[in-house]
């Protein structure tokens, strides 16, 4: 029931006094109905040079080839898996919020999930531009399904975990489209109702016809549930298969039995870190800071520790496992990580993604926003480097001294990571200014249970523990966007 | 004989919506349908909306979607083209596990989401059937079909009495048509 009044002790997830749903309403669509700020289109310039800095360099690719980039015969893989690896894994923070948390019941992912989704759209398609141009002949990309052919036919291998990867990223691509989507349904016939003309038109043919009756929420409910049920286990398949690239081979440093679960905590932890840059950045620039409060940002960064922990014991076993196997090749591969060519690279992972995250131990740290976009950024370099340190270091010294070889990037290498970038904000952007960035109905749901003004109604009715109303009042300090002095007498 | 087609009850809080269909109810007057801007838990059991099948819909494509992408890979390497690769077995079942689940979710997914858009007649370019434009923002709507329903008063006064801000006596069915 909309009524249910939600225990003191827990944090509100709406803050401010006159919240209502209209409110709720224009606060989200101002920046949808209204011109982009200055802001905006600094970002949007920023970020569409970028774009057109990948453009130029998957052109220059398609031209010249393959041999525009650093690759040799030793290190046949490098760059482009690293920067695929990276964006599937951000990714997979999306539908964690969408879907697992919303199995777990857990409101906060409520203001959320929207732009996280988004975000996991995007970082799929970025992912998704490497698969294409690493191909190097990108209309061949035709040959990575199963279609009937003039050789026979002649199939693709489904024992080869590449073509698992093929049907795990456009599954996975194409149903958190499909859950995104659906549940835009319903906020994009808020912005329907309240346009006019063409605007209107358009939002009237995205909207699918929503009206809002009875009958249309319970299947919608049901819809959601289900695809969150779905979801989940799809999210772990993709990285799971992602890893089984590296995992199913026979190099040392790759073939090892741990590679799904250490990848889906490092995709979970990267995700997680973007989704904070993004949030962070969003909720100041578009002033939606009651919705996306310090309790949301300090549940971010706790996931961001557990999950970093959780990869921090990842590294461990694999070096206990490399020590522990006897295997030579096993043990240089990981010594080389530290006294090989690339030890930088392997300080920046393990700098980064383990002793950083530590930080987040401290509360002062988890809270401050400064501190947390920060990190999040650190993270993100980190991220990048454990996949370019997993691939190109693994690589570039295996079995055989002779072949040992050294891998540098050449400017399109760099030109196409750096354009991706480009790409993802462009997108991202375009996203905050023609949809609402938070789901505007699941946040309605909250307004009468979990907001700071419901539960002063709650303090001010009197019955209730005073030392919880105490416990209550203390977990608001941190939050920016509370005006602390209103609670002195209350 | 008026002309009022619809009457609608506005409300600004679900509980209050929640208090005047019962209210509606009490006093044997259908409701035609409730549109409000979330979902809001409780309506469906007292409009006597029966529970979903879109489970067992999604159940269903799920099970189609593995079929048919475990026969695709069976017809591929086992019986069209089978390769010998170090004398391993071709009908490898542990290697038809990824693909196999990745379809069983694509075609619940799929399956199911346009199940429900076939339902519940939505797809793009639907004229939206928009009773009162603030039913996607702030207000919570009981509609009531006026024609039969009778004496208009009555239910008006029923309505306010629940504690709807504003009632609407509405010539057309729709406001969303131009």
């Amino acid at each position: 029931m909309a009524s249910h009044n939600e225990s003191i002790i827990r944090e509100p997830l709406i803050t401010g006094n006159d919240i209502t749903y209209a409110k709720i309403t224009n606060d989200v669509l101002s920046p949808v109905e209204n011109m982009p700020n200055k802001a905006w289109w600094i970002g949007f310039t920023v970020a569409s040079l970028g774009a057109l800095l990948w453009v130029v360099a998957v052109s220059y690719t398609f031209w010249f080839g393959i041999g525009s980039w650093g690759l040799n015969k030793t290190v046949g893989w490098a760059w482009d898996i690293t920067g695929f690896v990276w964006w599937v894994g951000i990714g997979h923070a999306g539908t964690l919020i969408s879907a697992v948390l919303l199995l777990f019941r857990q409101n906060w992912r409520n203001s959320i999930n929207r732009s996280a989704e988004a975000m996991t759209i995007f970082a799929v398609i970025c992912a998704a531009t490497y698969v294409v141009s690493h191909m190097g002949r990108p209309w061949m990309a035709v040959y990575t399904l199963p279609l009937p052919n003039q050789y026979g036919s002649v199939w693709v291998n489904f024992n080869s975990p590449l073509v698992w990867d093929v049907f795990a990223i456009s599954t996975y691509f194409s149903v958190s489209l499909v859950f995104w989507y659906t549940g835009l349904l319903p906020d994009i016939a808020a912005i329907r109702d309240r346009a006019t003309g063409l605007r209107r038109r358009i939002y009237s043919i995205c909207s699918f016809g929503w009206t809002g009756s009875v009958k249309t929420w319970q299947r919608f409910e049901t819809v959601s549930i289900i695809l969150a049920g779905v979801a989940t286990p799809l999210v772990l398949s993709v990285h799971t298969i992602v890893s089984m690239d590296f995992a199913t081979s026979l190099e040392p440093g790759w073939h090892t039995t741990i590679f799904p679960p250490y990848f889906v905590a490092g995709a979970i932890f990267s995700g997680f870190a973007m989704v904070q840059t993004l949030l962070l950045v969003t909720r100041k620039v578009l002033g939606l800071e009651n919705y996306i409060t310090m309790f949301h940002i300090e549940s971010m960064n706790k996931i961001i520790l557990l999950t970093g922990s959780v990869v921090g014991v990842a590294y461990l076993t694999e070096f206990f496992i490399a020590y522990y196997s006897g295997g030579e090749y096993e043990q240089y591969t990981f010594l080389n990580r530290f006294i090989g060519p690339y030890w930088w690279a392997g300080c920046m992972m393990y700098g980064c993604n383990i002793l950083m995250t530590q930080l987040m131990w401290f509360k002062r740290v988890r809270t401050n926003i400064a501190m947390a976009w920060v990190l999040s950024i650190i993270v993100n370099i980190g991220m990048w480097f454990e996949r370019f340190v997993i691939i190109v270091t693994s690589l570039h010294r295996d079995y055989i001294p002779s072949s040992w070889a050294m891998f540098y990037p050449t400017w399109v290498d760099v030109s196409v990571f750096i354009g991706s970038i480009g790409v993802f904000f462009t997108l991202f952007l375009l996203f905050i200014r023609v949809l609402p960035s938070i789901a505007m109905a699941e946040v309605k749901l909250l307004v009468k249970g979990s907001s700071e003004q419901a539960k002063k109604k709650l303090i001010a009715e009197g019955h209730l523990d005073p030392e919880q109303v105490e416990f209550y009042k203390e977990s608001l300090n941190k939050f920016d966007s509370v005006d602390i002095a209103e609670y002195e007498n209350a | 004989m008026s002309s009022t087609k619809y009457i609608l009850g506005l409300f600004d809080d679900p509980d209050n919506l929640m208090h005047g269909i019962d209210k509606l109810q009490k006093n044997s007057v259908p409701i035609y349908d409730v549109y409000t801007p979330m979902p809001i838990h409780g309506i469906e059991a007292k409009l006597g909306i029966k529970d979903s099948r879109l489970g067992y819909a999604a159940f269903m494509f799920g099970c189609l979607g593995g079929t048919v992408i475990f026969s695709l890979v069976y017809y591929f390497l086992v019986h069209d083209w089978p390769m010998n690769i170090g004398g391993k077995p071709h009908f490898a079942v542990p290697d038809f596990i990824p693909v196999t689940f990745e379809w069983t979710v694509l075609f619940t997914a799929f399956g199911m989401t346009f199940t429900f858009f076939y339902a519940t007649h939505l797809f793009p370019g639907r004229a939206p059937r928009v009773m009162d434009l603030r039913a996607t923002d702030d207000r919570f709507v009981i509609a009531i079909d006026a024609k039969g329903n009778t004496p208009h008063e009555d239910i008006t006064n029923l309505l306010k009495e629940a504690g709807a801000v504003e009632i609407k006596h509405n010539d057309r069915k729709y406001v969303s048509y131009e």
